[in-house]
């Protein structure tokens, strides 16, 4: 586990809304498009109001790969780490189950809440 | 700044020492004597002593690197530069090294690095610590770096359809060029079957499409025409260097298929006055086979997704019509956690006509391309037989 909030007290509504179950992204309101991680401006606009709001959780697997050597105590290789473009824009590790693969549309959920440990995994959706 | 870049015009600048360290696993020098030795074998290539440098570019020395390299050599010069970009530093530091001694800031540039990652066993696969990477990337257990280069890897082959075989292509023709180096570290035959049957890392990368982890280094030295007069070598002519950054997070990376190489090759290409096809000699940045394909691609050597045709039939390797990693490179020849200097005293060396077993014929032009992190940053340089 990591002290996020001292680390990095702008991810702290990141985290309460892992608690909550949910996926937060930041919304900017003059322009509409989501950003994540949080920045005090938008990349797209410059506007400087960005909201959090809750994704989906849905999107589409964007690259994956396999990993065959021992790196984290808790993951026993081999396992599945894709990078997941959600529906939103904003991309994000996850672990997948074995059988979706690129391109695939997928949900994700928080395995744990805590900073450090808590894991997105993508399952397939329809 | 119009200005300085006549400067840079009006002053040829020349590569005039070019020396390795020991490589392989180094037991009795330290990394600072490895330093030592290699700034005191370029130097004496270019007729100079320590005393004559006054620039000093170093990275990965430590914090303040160049503080504890001048130190260790018992120099005080005046250009400093410990800029940290990674593996693609060194090629960036020519670009710094053009730029400051065509602005009168330094006349004699040394940049020097070693490495006893392997003998130190300090190849660390859990990263330094990027508030964003310990929330968001660590806990998923992806290897750094090779992790990151996997899901490159992933996402090319799904949108080109780029094949293992094909990546094998570049492991292979690293090996065949070790085979005719004999300060390479892995020089046992190896065919495409070989690559495809080795054991597999992070999927798709298997064991033959990683670099290799040793100990190494070395130095080049930089200076203007008046001084390259007295090189006791033939001094290599620096025609043009950019550089260039993506991301740091994977998740922040805007085409996993698009490397900085896009933007450090236009600015070299474009300063030199060259293109791919003049291109005699390609030293790329081989930590992975698919750093390799992305460099060709952002190069300009073949259009984006067609790298994976354009390695086959063994076109990088002896005997194929662009010779690339011909030292054997990261994946056969030295790896030691830095390549980008070692591709610049392998490009030295081919434009000398110094490469023995491995020289490519008639080799006018070559081109040193640097690779750091994880696809994050990115240095050219194109260097010329003057």
């Amino acid at each position: 586990m990591i002290d996020a909030a001292t680390l990095d007290p702008t991810m702290r509504p990141f985290w309460e809304g892992v608690r909550l179950g949910e996926i937060r992204v930041q919304r900017c309101a003059a322009c509409g498009s989501h950003q994540f991680y949080p920045r005090p401006f938008c990349l797209r606009c410059d506007g400087t109001t960005l909201a959090w709001v809750s994704a989906s959780g849905l999107g589409v697997i964007h690259s994956l790969v396999t990993v065959h050597l021992p790196v984290i105590d808790d993951l026993a290789p081999p396992y599945r780490v894709a990078l997941v473009e959600l529906v939103e824009g904003p991309r994000f590790l996850g672990l997948v189950a074995a059988d979706v693969e690129i391109g695939d549309r997928v949900s994700g959920r928080w395995l744990g809440s805590e900073p450090g440990t808590a894991r997105l995994r993508f399952e397939a959706a329809p | 700044m119009s200005d300085l870049v006549e400067a840079v015009a009006r002053h040829p600048l020349y590569i005039v020492g070019a020396a390795e360290t020991p490589l392989g696993e180094v037991a009795d020098e330290s990394e600072l004597s490895m330093v030592g030795l290699a700034a005191r074998d370029a130097l004496a290539e270019a007729g100079l002593t320590l005393r004559d440098v006054d620039g000093l570019f170093v990275n990965y020395m430590g914090e303040e690197g160049t503080v504890q390299v001048g130190e260790y050599l018992g120099i005080e010069p005046r250009y400093l530069d410990s800029s940290d970009l990674g593996g693609a530093a060194f090629e960036a530091f020519v670009g710094h090294a053009m730029t400051a001694v065509a602005a009168g800031r330094c006349e004699v540039a040394l940049i020097t690095y070693a490495s006893r990652q392997r003998s130190l066993r300090s190849r660390r696969l859990v990263p330094a610590p990027s508030p964003f990477r310990q929330q968001l990337e660590d806990p998923y257990g992806l290897p750094v770096p090779i992790g990151y280069y996997a899901l490159t890897a992933a996402r090319h082959m799904h949108e080109f359809g780029t094949t293992r075989a094909q990546l094998a292509e570049i492991a292979v023709a690293a090996r065949a060029w070790a085979r005719l180096n004999p300060k390479a570290w892995a020089r046992d035959p190896l065919t495409i079957a070989d690559a495809l049957a080795s054991r597999p890392i992070v999927e798709p990368l298997h064991r033959s499409d990683c670099c290799l982890v040793t100990d190494g280094g070395g130095a080049i030295v930089i200076t203007g025409a008046a001084r390259a007069r007295d090189a006791a070598r033939a001094a290599v002519r620096i025609l043009g260097a950019g550089e260039g950054q993506g991301a740091w997070d994977i998740t922040q990376a805007r085409d996993l298929t698009r490397s900085p190489g896009v933007i450090s090759g236009r600015e070299a290409f474009g300063a030199a006055g060259i293109t791919p096809r003049d291109v005699d000699v390609l030293e790329p940045y081989d930590s992975f086979t698919i750093t390799v394909l992305l460099a060709l691609e952002d190069l300009g050597f073949c259009a984006k997704g067609e790298g994976g045709s354009f390695v086959e039939g063994g076109r990088l390797a002896p005997g194929g019509s662009l010779p690339s990693m011909t030292s054997g490179g990261g994946l056969s020849y030295c790896h030691p956690g830095a390549l980008g200097l070692l591709l610049l005293i392998e490009a030295v060396r081919q434009l000398r006509g110094e490469a023995g077993e491995r020289q490519v014929p008639d080799a006018r032009i070559a081109v040193a391309h640097g690779v750091g992190g994880t696809m994050s940053t990115a240095a050219t340089v194109v260097l010329a037989r003057d």
